[in-house]
């Protein structure tokens, strides 16, 4: 063992330091996998962290990509050195020049003990490529990597977004991946000397006199080697076990039924469901996978709770957005036939649920991103109606920017009994919302300022007036800044990446730096 | 997976196999294995490859995501017209270009991947899929999105009702601060949601 240090010093430091990184990559990961679906156990056993944790524990997806970035580099990295490898095995067992290495690569297989070879390439004959697609390890480097590749391109962005089936079923590619990588090193390729050996033959004292090996005067014997064993499984062996225990939980959760209470056709192609299952209960903000064996087997699908937790079912809106949306719609719409079968898992748990936790909150959703805040708005609705004074939210400010509202009238009509409530309530001040239409035209705009004496909007129908363009967030900003000297302000954003962009960059601006005073936190929900 | 247009993969496929052929093509030539020639032509393969692959077709159904900078490849590749519009062709002209580089163990995996992608286009000639050219000088209609109620985005703020009406408004409105649409100060631009 010290030998092999003394001569692999150099790799034996660069695995250290790549090790350690591994390390602090695990570590990092496990930190990060507490709340992402996959790890539903290590939560159990773990417990929930604090608030600030759990922030930079929705970024599972960019975790996924960055190892998967890790992978193919090292992948490229081990194939380019076992070429190398390969070459030089092959050079030496052709070569006749009787030299340290050729004799080397001369020990033979199929001695008693398993062979005490070095080099795997058994006869000059013999070509590399030949051991690659005998060898154990050759073999399934080769289907790994081909897995590998087909898994990388199927992934990439234009193909998720365009073709999701495509990458989600190659994606399942994996399976062959792990099982290649479990039993790659199985061969023992990889050589080293044996302990016993190592005291017939030390290559410090016997290297140089390589010619009088096994001779009858000379006290050196050929030196004998056995394989590494195979260390792959050990680096794998836990995920794939959580893995297996959340396709499990997966795979019982769907075999409970889910009982669909109403369905209901909005407009613009929006589908409600209201749906019941026994022990589901969830929290604001949070999502579920919905999965229907009728359109697709395999398929699961998220989407964000929009019912409150305080009702006693849960609902989906669900917007035709792809094939498997469309197809779910269709299959919603005809009367005539039974109501498919519907599969749901979750609910999985986002930063909405972080909302009740300041003292001011801005919420901000484009487009679909205002899904989640239905959840919440309606909570508080009904948090109000129970007198639930435990609320540490003082102020609400609601930012609905979209093109059009013909997909989200559903969401009008929410808003307009939130205006009754607080109304009746008395406490219009607690929820203040703006309405951003950034879809207008001449028409829409005539319309508006012809009619804009009226009490309600003609667009909505609410009390409040809808904007058009977009917010202008510095003055947004600064306004909450000044109304709120001393708060903390949460701000929620469920939307667009350029949205989030200039969010952030308000956040940072408007926060004052003395920790007492106003301070903006910025929550970014990812799809 | 009805609505796949395998072209798009394979299209994906093939430029990766390209970069794959390059990298192993050089590791054989650079390291001088035996036979490196082969690796020679991989390299020259792949660098076909990757610029034959590179401009993006158009698809059929949706908007297209260009690459970086395909224009000037896309006006190359459709000079050669029947011959890179039609799949069956590529899937051809990828099998047999991947045979020589299987003849070396640093190229094989470039080998096994391009003839993935011929594959692959082979099933998109069988559906019927071609490649057209992304052309630069059609109108904006990936922003757009199906918006059908407006052709062109206006440039002024919304007209505002003139000034007597207004102070009439802030007069009977009282404590609503919001009640005229406010107009916007930045041009309205188009974002996917």
């Amino acid at each position: 063992m010290g030998n092999w240090v003394v001569n692999h010093w150099f790799s034996a430091l660069f695995l250290a330091v790549w090790l350690g990184l591994n390390v602090f990559l695990f570590v990092d990961a496990f930190l990060k996998y507490e709340k992402a679906d996959k790890y539903f156990y290590t939560r159990e056993i773990l417990g929930f962290c604090s608030r600030t944790l759990r922030k930079q524990l929705d970024h599972n997806l960019t975790f996924h990509k960055l190892v998967a970035y890790m992978i193919c580099l090292h992948t490229a990295i081990h194939i380019i050195a076992h070429l190398f490898n390969f070459h030089r095995y092959s050079r030496t067992r052709q070569a006749t020049d009787g030299s340290l290495a050729s004799i080397l690569s001369g020990l033979s297989h199929g001695e008693k003990e398993g062979g005490s070879w070095l080099n795997p390439i058994q006869s000059p004959d013999m070509t590399v490529e030949y051991v690659t697609f005998t060898s154990i390890a050759g073999l399934t480097g080769v289907i790994m990597t081909i897995a590998l590749i087909l898994m990388v391109t199927s992934a990439t962005k234009f193909m998720r977004r365009s073709y999701f089936e495509v990458f989600w079923y190659t994606h399942h590619l994996f399976v062959f991946y792990i099982l290649g990588l479990a039993i790659h090193g199985i061969g023992g390729i990889v050589r080293g000397q044996t302990e016993e050996s190592m005291n017939e033959n030390h290559p410090h004292e016997c290297a140089e006199s390589f010619q009088k090996w096994d001779d009858h005067d000379s006290h050196c014997r050929s030196p004998q080697f056995e394989g590494h064993p195979p260390e792959s499984w050990k680096w794998i062996l836990a995920p794939v076990i959580l893995y297996i225990f959340e396709r499990i939980l997966r795979f019982y959760r769907s075999q409970q039924k889910v009982v669909i209470t109403k369905v209901v056709m909005h407009p613009s192609k929006v589908l409600e469901l209201q749906m019941n299952k026994r022990g589901f209960s969830m929290e604001v903000g949070q999502y579920i996978f919905v999965n229907c064996p009728s359109i697709s087997l395999l398929e699961w699908h998220p989407f964000t709770l929009t019912s409150a937790p305080e009702e006693d079912f849960f609902s989906i809106h669900v917007r035709a957005a792809g094939d498997w949306t469309e197809n779910l719609i269709r299959a919603f719409e005809q009367q005539d036939s039974s109501i498919p079968r519907i599969e749901v898992d979750g609910p999985f748990g986002t930063v909405s649920e972080d909302v009740f936790q300041y003292e001011v909150a801005m919420l901000v959703g484009a487009g679909i991103g205002v899904t989640p805040f239905a959840s919440i708005l309606k909570s508080i609705w009904y948090k109000f109606q129970h007198g639930d004074h435990d609320l540490k939210t003082q102020k609400i400010y609601f930012y609905w920017i979209c093109r059009e509202t013909g997909a989200f009238s559903w969401f009008n009509d929410l808003l307009t009994s939130l205006e009754q409530e607080m109304e009746e309530l008395g406490k219009v001040g607690f929820l203040n919302y703006r309405l951003f239409l950034t879809g207008w035209d001449s028409n829409i705009a005539g319309h508006a300022a012809l009619n804009f004496d009226k009490a309600t909007d003609i667009v909505t129908g609410l009390k409040q007036k809808t904007s058009f363009g977009r917010p202008m967030w510095d003055n947004e900003f600064s306004t909450i800044a000044t109304s709120h000297p001393k708060s903390v302000v949460g701000v929620f954003l469920c939307g667009p990446q350029t949205l989030a962009k200039s969010l952030r960059k308000c956040c940072h601006r408007y926060s004052s730096l003395d920790p007492r005073k106003v301070q903006f936190y910025f929550n970014k929900e990812n799809f | 997976m009805g609505q796949i247009e395998w072209a798009m993969w394979a299209n994906e496929q093939a430029l990766a196999s390209g970069l794959i052929l390059i990298t192993g093509g050089i590791v054989a030539t650079a390291g001088q294995f035996t036979q490196w020639y082969f690796g020679a032509y991989s390299i020259a393969a792949g660098v076909f490859v990757c610029l034959l692959e590179y401009p993006r077709g158009k698809r059929a159904k949706g908007s297209t995501m260009e690459r970086c900078g395909q224009r000037y490849m896309t006006a190359v590749v459709k000079l050669f017209g029947p011959l890179t519009r039609n799949y069956y062709i590529r899937a051809v002209l990828h099998l047999l270009l991947s045979v020589p580089a299987g003849f070396l163990l640093a190229t094989i995996l470039g080998t096994a991947c391009l003839a993935i992608a011929s594959g692959i286009y082979l099933l998109a000639a069988v559906r019927g899929e071609q490649w057209t050219p992304i052309e630069p000088a059609s109108p904006r209609e990936g922003g757009m999105a199906g918006r059908a109620h407006h052709q062109h985005r206006p440039s002024n703020p919304p007209p505002r009702p003139p000034a007597e009406a207004r102070k009439k408004a802030r007069a009977t409105a009282g404590g609503s601060p919001r009640a005229a649409p406010r107009p916007t100060r930045v041009p309205v631009t188009d974002e996917v949601v």
